[in-house]
């Protein structure tokens, strides 16, 4: 038996998020397969081969994948685990992999498990529901286990002395029911959200879009990314891929910063499992602060600049 | 053409639900239920299409309680045409829902199905995908806005670092983002007009769907709570315990 890894990758760039979900197949100790998917993807195969835990790499390369189209590679996906013994297929919980793990899993006929956070044993896993204020654990009697992974909970695997063997398979499913039309990225010369040590986030209380340069500040301060809540985003100060929650990204930096935040469920669910949490409000009352490692009760627009100088 | 959009009925999402003692679930017992808020998107993005004349019947399906008529009359007051219930008592996975919903789309045969990304209590985001992978249609998840041209629908998604379109072809599936529109509130002669629309309710077992699980839910606990943490006087005082005590910079 063995396990199948999705690696997701995009403009040559293989996305960090694969090494947590990595991390994660190789608790199940049996082989652990990746496969990339996409076009003039042999870069990103001979990478993922460089890691720890990685036994073989499989690299479908062909004009059908150069988009990653989610219907051509959940139909390769399919193909693979109905023609190969494996037990497991894992992607991490990313946007990526929840797309195309469920599109896999009905194909298969199997139930899903989402957003896996500890792994039991082969059939048994635990995963947050209910915006995280409950966890289950829930035990799989399919013959084929389809789980995303969320990527706080597994580290990084690291880089390994030896590369595991990439071997090129002659597939290619075109189900011509979509077409990529266009991407649109926003820049940021930042540390990424999901992988970010250090985290600072504004809330509705920062007032405007613009007052996002005082955390800005404060993060090239300490290294640290930016983010925001639900409210923030909506009121349209900046823009939705910074939201941090149940229905934006999960992280769990070293130290995470909530200013102008007033720690909404949905919010909460999104951060909670930071290891320091610091909540900067003019709310003594506002519900942040009963998660909040210190808290400071004070305005913002004064807090803000006077930690920045305190950085300094 | 037809619009098929699935609601689904989950605890109201300012709801701080809790774990029942015997750890074999959460306690739902008299707490408030609402329509999930990704669904009302969806049943906002349906009455939009038809009033831009792109929709012609918009028909709105739960699968769940007896109790999710209550959902679907919400529905029907935003401004559905009708409703299906699949009444079903027990929990379902998400496949057992998709596998269902195929049945419904097979009987009506819509030229979209419009479904919110997750649901706010199982948090799965699957059904969508999986239902696409049924229907053996194209699929349009965490859609920020749908645009219907010909035979084809060109879905913008919401995906990690920035957003993406694609053209998909029709019939197809589309699951909603937070910021793909505003829902809209019903309003009270929409109420009571919608409690004349038509409701339908079927079984499972009318549909010819089997809806056992192959997942067992062995318990169900609240997570570890934080420990109390200490306020701080002053941003002097909030650097140096980063520094010293949590040395986290």
């Amino acid at each position: 038996m063995a396990v199948l890894l999705i690696a997701e990758h995009h403009d040559g760039v293989l996305k960090l998020a694969t090494l947590n979900a990595l991390t994660a197949a190789a608790r199940f100790d049996v082989s652990v397969e990746v496969l990339v998917a996409g076009k003039h993807a042999g870069r990103i195969a001979e990478e993922i081969a460089t890691f720890t835990g990685v036994n073989q790499v499989l690299i479908a390369d062909a004009p059908a994948y150069a988009d990653q189209g989610v219907e051509n590679v959940a139909a390769l996906v399919t193909e693979l685990v109905t023609t190969s013994a494996y037990s497991h297929v894992l992607a991490a919980s990313t946007a990526y992999g929840k797309n195309l793990l469920p599109r896999v899993a009905a194909l298969l006929d199997v139930a899903q498990i989402s957003d896996v956070v500890e792994i039991i044993s082969t059939s048994r896993f635990v995963r947050p529901f209910y915006a995280g204020n409950a966890l289950a654990t829930v035990e799989s009697a399919d013959p084929v286990k389809v789980l995303t992974v969320r990527t706080t909970a597994f580290a990084a695997a690291e880089k390994s002395a030896s590369s595991a063997a990439v071997t090129a398979l002659a597939l290619a499913h075109e189900t011509g029911l979509s077409r990529f039309v266009s991407a649109d990225f926003s820049v940021s010369e930042r540390v990424e959200l999901t992988c970010a040590k250090i985290i600072v986030s504004g809330g509705r209380g920062m007032g405007s879009g613009a007052n996002f340069a005082l955390l800005e500040r404060v993060a090239d301060k300490l290294g640290a990314a930016v983010g925001a809540s639900r409210a923030a985003v909506d009121a349209g100060f900046v823009s939705n891929d910074m939201q941090v929650g149940q229905t934006g990204k999960i992280v769990a930096p070293q130290l995470y910063i909530a200013v102008g935040i007033s720690g909404a469920i949905q919010h909460l669910a999104g951060m909670k499992d930071s290891k320091i949490i610091v909540a900067i409000n003019k709310d003594q009352d506002a519900p942040i602060f009963r998660i909040a490692d210190y808290g400071l009760v004070a305005d913002l627009f004064e807090a803000v600049p006077a930690l920045e100088a305190a950085l300094s | 053409m037809k619009v098929l959009v699935a609601v689904k009925r989950v605890v109201d999402y300012n709801v701080k639900v809790r774990v029942k003692a015997d750890n074999s679930g959460v306690d739902l017992a008299n707490v408030k239920m609402s329509m999930n808020p990704f669904c009302e998107i969806a049943v906002e993005e349906a009455v939009r299409l038809k009033e831009k004349g792109v929709a012609t019947e918009i028909v709105v399906v739960s699968i769940g309680p007896t109790t999710a008529q209550e959902q679907l009359r919400t529905a029907l007051a935003l401004g559905a045409d009708r409703a299906i219930l699949v009444e079903s008592a027990e929990e379902l996975t998400s496949l057992a829902v998709a596998k269902l919903l195929k049945a419904v789309v097979d009987k009506e045969q819509p030229q979209l199905v419009i479904l919110g990304k997750q649901a706010i209590d199982s948090d799965n985001n699957q059904t969508g995908q999986m239902l696409a992978a049924l229907t053996r249609y194209g699929q349009g998840t965490f859609a920020s806005k749908v645009e219907v041209s010909g035979d084809n629908v060109a879905v913008t998604r919401e995906i990690d670092g920035g957003a993406q379109t694609v053209s998909l072809k029709l019939p197809a599936i589309v699951t909603t983002d937070l910021r793909l529109n505003e829902p809209r509130y019903a309003s009270l002669p929409n109420i009571m007009k919608a409690k004349k629309k038509p409701l339908e309710v079927l079984t499972p077992d009318a549909l010819g769907v089997s809806t056992a699980s192959t997942n067992k839910t062995v318990k169900v606990e609240a997570p570890a709570a934080r420990s109390a943490g200490i306020k701080v006087k002053s941003v002097a005082e909030l650097v140096e315990k980063l520094k010293n005590e949590a040395k986290v910079i």
